[in-house]
């Protein structure tokens, strides 16, 4: 990691701002490494966890926002379980991606881009709709044949429809997500 | 049997590519004489991509299957796919916590949810609820050739403050359903590690590194197949493992089977019953030898006592 300068490049604000959306006080955390050491996601980190979590105290916004990192942690809770000071590592790291989407920080565009054809079906059906993701993932990211070779080893089981399954409820689903929008736009 | 009845919520996955965890789960609580109802018109519980939005979002994404259940008057709602259950709990707990959540989330639902509902999986369920004896009582048939890794993946049992069940390091709720089902399971190290969850489609190549590390260690264990209870590592491990040797130049060829499936064999289920025929790495080789259950349990006694009359013999020795 480059020298940081305290005096000048601290984003207080920032820190204020993940405090209160995460209910997590980041300043507990001593830097013990026990997060890291546990993390299964580490090797593919640009900044391992706890160096997240330094980054965080030190209000280093854009570089945290801009990490791979972020968008690379699966939320398998390991971090979380493991912290001798009880602070909830896993939620913060969903509050920064939450933050770094809502401000068009996107260092992987694939993940949030799957994430994306995911809540999109959700959104259409109330249910989702694996081939209607793997498809609307594999046109928009112009990677056609992802995982194409798996096609033959599922097709003729019962395990791929080809059609989505409509609820009732779809409506109020796609309520759910339409007040969710305007609220947030309302909010500014 | 006192006929018992549980809301069962299944979730998009077991409609699906794990449409055989939800017919083992159907076969096994129906032989145990547990009638699962699900909820009408339920929806997807938004899983991880929704709390990659916002928590208030995705907290009523999953409230609104809860708000459901709780109108059909139950307490409980059991689900099999822990991000189902992960989704359905934290909803749960944040709105229980703060009036102000709860007010948010409710604002998004046309039918509020009161806070009335304790979600489980259906792997406490069996462990709590039914009971070892319970299970155990309605085994007829034993697989000698098997030797099980239980595998539970990485939020099966954790954070333990969410999932309030088993331990957070060392569970061990399938391995003792398995046990009481007549199965050799084996000492697993990798029980919690995470496979690559969600990002198989976007990262395919991190999650089959990470996915070759949990099979790599099954084999350590001395095991000769998985047992799992989620249906994204079931995908991560036996789907993708042609991928994963592809990829990381293994050579792997192990069953990875969900541990209601391995209950329903022990039931005396046929193997199409409980949906073994839609698994990529088949376990046909490790099940055609059977035996009847009372007869396999005596031959386990015989060795056990052998064994004790040879300790006790070398103890008079010494």
């Amino acid at each position: 990691m480059d020298p940081i300068n305290l005096t000048d490049q601290v984003d207080h604000a920032f820190v204020e701002q993940v405090k209160k959306e995460s209910g997590e006080d980041p300043y507990l955390c001593y830097q013990c490494g026990n997060c890291t050491a546990g993390c299964p996601y580490t090797e593919f980190f640009d900044y391992p966890v706890s160096q997240v979590m330094r980054l965080l105290q030190a209000g280093q916004k854009d570089t945290i926002l801009t990490s791979h990192s972020v968008w690379l942690c699966a939320t398998c809770e390991t971090c979380t379980t493991r912290c001798p000071c009880e602070i909830d590592i896993a939620h913060i790291m969903d509050v920064l991606r939450i933050i770094a989407r809502r401000e068009g920080y996107v260092a992987e565009k694939d993940i949030k881009l799957f994430y994306d054809s995911f809540l999109n079906s959700l959104q259409r059906h109330g249910r989702v709709f694996e081939m209607g993701i793997l498809m609307g993932y594999n046109l928009r990211s112009l990677n056609l044949f992802a995982d194409a070779d798996l096609g033959p080893k599922v097709l003729g089981k019962g395990k791929i429809h080809f059609a989505p399954t409509e609820i009732k409820g779809k409506k109020q689903v796609a309520k759910i997500f339409k007040k969710f929008q305007e609220k947030r736009s309302n909010r500014g | 049997m006192a006929e018992k009845e549980y809301i069962y919520y299944p979730g998009c996955s077991l409609e699906g590519t794990a449409i055989e965890y939800e017919m083992s789960i159907r076969a096994v609580f129906k032989a145990l004489g547990v009638t699962l109802k699900e909820p009408e018109d339920w929806s997807c519980c938004g899983s991880t991509p929704a709390h990659s939005v916002d928590h208030v979002f995705a907290g009523a994404l999953a409230a609104r299957n809860l708000a459901i259940v709780e109108k059909m008057g139950a307490s409980t709602v059991v689900t099999a796919c822990p991000a189902c259950l992960s989704a359905l709990k934290k909803a749960h707990k944040r709105m229980a916590a703060s009036e102000a959540f709860k007010a948010e989330v409710n604002d998004l639902l046309d039918q509020p949810y009161h806070c009335g509902i304790t979600a489980k999986s259906a792997l406490q369920i069996l462990f709590e609820d039914i009971g070892l004896e319970a299970v155990a009582a309605q085994v007829t048939t034993a697989f000698p050739d098997l030797k099980i890794a239980p595998y539970y993946g990485c939020i099966t049992s954790r954070p333990p403050e969410v999932m309030e069940f088993d331990s957070p390091e060392n569970p061990v709720s399938m391995d003792r359903l398995l046990e009481a089902a007549g199965f050799q399971v084996a000492d697993f190290a990798f029980k919690v590690e995470c496979c690559g969850a969600a990002f198989g489609v976007p990262k395919k190549e991190m999650v089959n590194k990470l996915s070759s590390k949990v099979l790599n260690m099954v084999l350590d264990a001395g095991a000769n197949c998985a047992s799992v209870c989620c249906q994204l590592c079931q995908q991560n491990l036996d789907l993708r493992q042609d991928q994963i040797n592809a990829t990381m130049g293994t050579s792997f060829d192990i069953p990875v089977i969900f541990f209601t499936q391995f209950l329903g064999l022990a039931y005396g289920y046929a193997p199409t019953e409980l949906g073994l025929d839609k698994h990529n790495i088949k376990i046909d080789r490790l099940i055609s030898t059977t035996m009847p259950i009372a007869e396999y349990r005596q031959q386990l006694e015989e060795a056990k006592s052998k064994k004790g009359k040879k300790a006790k013999a070398k103890e008079k020795e010494a």
